[in-house]
């Protein structure tokens, strides 16, 4: 009974981001916990008090993730690691889903995985399905409630939120599963979860450690540059007429023009 | 002269920076907004109360094997700030609990004592209530009028009285109760009692109507024919003196932090509105005289910190530290008065409206000023301690 939650750090999304005249990304030095991540952290410590299941929190990313992994020790994941190796830098979604499944197998008894729906700086989600596809996995995405679970049985029921309407669906445990806003009221860190989380020293696993090589951290897609956004070329116009009908028509004939209406 | 260790300044631990801001975080996103909703309707947020008890700002400073967070003062200063900087109802409730329930508790409690009461404060399960003041004596304290008597076979105490402006009256399960037991005694006369509400001869009076701190309430407390049996009495009788004025010179500590707070709230926002405020062609934040507020805003605002960390370091580090918390109480919040005074004024006439918070600070930043002894008294006991009067 041990489930492992995938936790990436975000810019926060009150950042203002911009570009720098060499194309670099600038969005704020702080980063956050993925908001999404926020639901699948508190629904695996819902799930651990109900199951008395093990937790692992995980990340791939340099340092500045530990605040991420720190906040779900706090919180009361029970472990955290952290995955990292200079090669791992710029890395693919295809990479990163490679580096998490990897230590997935290397902590050896998982049994659920647990990803928030996106990634927010990225707006994708394709590094859940490649993990579920590396795993060999079932997916069950976009989970808005989990209706049972049996870590006996090895079997889980979930209700999906789908585009015509929800789905219900069974799956035999192990699988991978992303959960979506409002599957619960995300828990904040209490006091004492966070004086032990701020004495926990996060092992960091490198591509040895989980048993890939240099080949496998080589991306198939790389980002090779950003530009600003073109600047919006925003007008005001005042609609003149005798009367406020008047307005109003001039209103609806202009809206017709642009083809607004 | 009483002056402790000189000002160190404080570098903050992993533990604090953490706490700090996921205290933070907490407050944005569940207190800061509905803070003027309450403020208005003037009811207690109990539903926020209990979020923060669960998260440990109930208890910060009570040891872990009684309900608390087992963490230290600066602990407590960041998180009271924090709080108080979304909205100060909030942090008077907290401030209560921990610096005058708690710690009274804890420090002069029986273990059977810290076993019922001080786990269910501290844990955030129920809320606490220090009752000291009453309608004839607030500042002259030992001039109080109500009474307890032990009765014949020394089980109980009768306790008779009316005590007032009592903080998280309606709403307070545990209530720490002052009270005179030696009426000839003066203040070495005074006990202190744990009173259950759900017994008989304990009533609540109406709710105050105040300026500000709207969303906390505050009440009075009659006692009829109260009957207190003598395990609750705390310490020893005769003394409650000695225990209130222990618990004050730590609450003090926690109302600088609520100053602070409130201050922090105010002049954030006056910065933000001199950068974007323009009048007469250039931001408002250009003019000198505008500049002259920032600095003076600054200056008061970084000076509470200090004196408050400085009172902070005192209290862990000491025994006494009454003229540090007193200097830290009353510096803060004076220069939180003037911070809001500054902020509204910088804010013109959006900073009366009630669309802002500038006002509400203003209401709540004066609350500081006579709570938990007034400024009068603050420097009464400064001054007495320095030139060594009793
Ligand atoms: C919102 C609120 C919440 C409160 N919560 C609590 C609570 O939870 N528990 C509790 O026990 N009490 C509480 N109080 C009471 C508070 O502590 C008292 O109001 C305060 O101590 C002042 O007492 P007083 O109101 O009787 O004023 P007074 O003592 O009558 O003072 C009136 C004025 O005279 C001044 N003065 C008095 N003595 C001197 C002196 N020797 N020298 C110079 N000036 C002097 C005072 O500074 C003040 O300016 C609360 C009060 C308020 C308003």
């Amino acid at each position: 009974m041990h489930i492992a939650v995938i936790t990436k750090s975000v810019p926060d999304t009150e950042a203002v981001v911009s570009v720098d005249a060499g194309g670099k990304l600038l969005a704020g030095d702080k980063l956050v916990v993925n908001p999404w991540d926020e639901y699948a952290i508190t629904e695996a410590i819902l799930l651990k008090e109900a199951h008395k299941a093990k937790v692992t929190i995980l990340a791939v990313g340099p340092e500045q993730h530990n605040e991420a992994l720190k906040h779900g020790l706090a919180i009361g994941c029970d472990q955290a690691i952290r995955v990292w190796d200079g090669a791992l830098e710029g890395h693919d979604s295809l990479v990163y889903a490679k580096a998490v499944a990897a230590a997935i197998q290397k902590l050896g008894d998982v049994t659920l995985v647990m990803f928030g729906r996106e990634l927010p700086d990225i707006a994708s989600d394709a590094h859940i399905f490649q993990t579920a596809r590396k795993l060999g996995w079932n997916l069950l995405g976009s989970v808005s409630k989990i209706e049972a679970l049996d870590f006996a049985a090895k079997t889980i029921r979930v209700r999906r939120l789908v585009e015509q309407g929800t789905e219900v669906l069974s799956s035999r445990l192990p699988a991978v599963i992303s959960v979506l806003k409002g599957i619960n009221e995300p828990k904040y860190p209490t006091f004492i979860g966070i004086r032990k989380a701020s004495k926990t020293e996060i092992p960091v696993w490198g591509l040895s450690a989980l048993g890939l090589d240099a080949a496998a951290a080589q991306g198939q897609a790389a980002v090779t540059g950003y530009r600003e956004l073109p600047k919006r070329e925003g007008a005001v116009e005042i609609i003149e007429g005798a009367s406020a009908q008047d307005k109003a028509a001039k209103l609806v004939e202009k809206l017709f023009a642009e083809k607004v209406l | 002269m009483t002056t402790l260790d000189p000002v160190l300044p404080i570098a903050l631990s992993d533990e604090h920076v953490m706490l700090r801001d996921a205290v933070r975080d907490f407050a944005r996103r569940e207190i800061v907004p509905s803070a003027a909703q309450f403020d208005e309707s003037g009811d207690v947020p109990l539903d926020t109360i209990r979020k923060m008890g669960e998260m440990g700002l109930m208890g910060i400073e009570t040891p872990e094997e009684y309900g608390g967070a087992g963490m230290d003062t600066i602990a407590y200063v960041l998180a009271m700030i924090e709080i108080a900087k979304a909205d100060a109802s909030h942090s008077t409730v907290m401030s209560v609990n921990n610096s005058l329930v708690n710690y009274v508790l804890y420090k002069f409690g029986t273990e059977a004592q810290r076993q019922k009461y001080l786990v269910a404060v501290a844990s955030g399960e129920k809320v606490g209530a220090y009752s000291l003041t009453e309608p004839m004596s607030g500042s002259d304290a030992a001039t109080m009028r109500s009474r307890a008597v032990l009765n014949g076979a020394g089980t109980h105490y009768t306790i008779n009285g009316r005590k007032s402006w009592v903080t998280s009256g309606p709403v307070a399960e545990v209530i720490v109760l002052f009270t005179m037991t030696e009426p000839a005694e003066g203040h070495r006369g005074i006990s202190a009692f744990l009173i259950d509400t759900d017994r008989p001869g304990f009533a609540r009076g109406k709710k105050e109507p105040k300026l500000g701190i709207r969303a906390s309430a505050t009440s009075e407390l009659v006692f009829d024919n109260y009957e207190c049996p003598v395990e609750n009495l705390i310490g020893e009788p005769g003394m409650g003196f000695k225990i209130a004025m222990t618990a004050l010179d730590a609450g003090r500590i926690g109302i600088a932090s609520q100053a602070i707070g409130i201050a922090e709230a105010a002049y954030e926002a006056s910065l933000d509105y001199a950068r974007q405020r323009e009048a007469f062609g250039q931001k408002i934040g250009q003019f000198q005289l505008i500049q002259q507020k920032i600095a003076d805003m600054k200056t008061r605002l970084e000076a509470s910190r200090l004196l408050t960390f400085n009172a902070a370091l005192a209290k862990m580090r000491h025994p006494r530290y009454t003229t540090e918390a007193s200097m830290a109480k009353l510096f803060a919040s004076e220069a939180a008065m003037f911070i809001t005074h500054q902020a509204i004024q910088i804010h013109g006439g959006m900073g009366y409206s009630k669309e802002l918070p500038l006002e509400r600070y203003f209401r709540d930043a004066k609350i500081t000023e006579i709570y938990e002894g007034t400024s009068e008294i603050q420097r009464l006991v400064i001054a007495r301690n320095e030139l060594g009067l009793r």
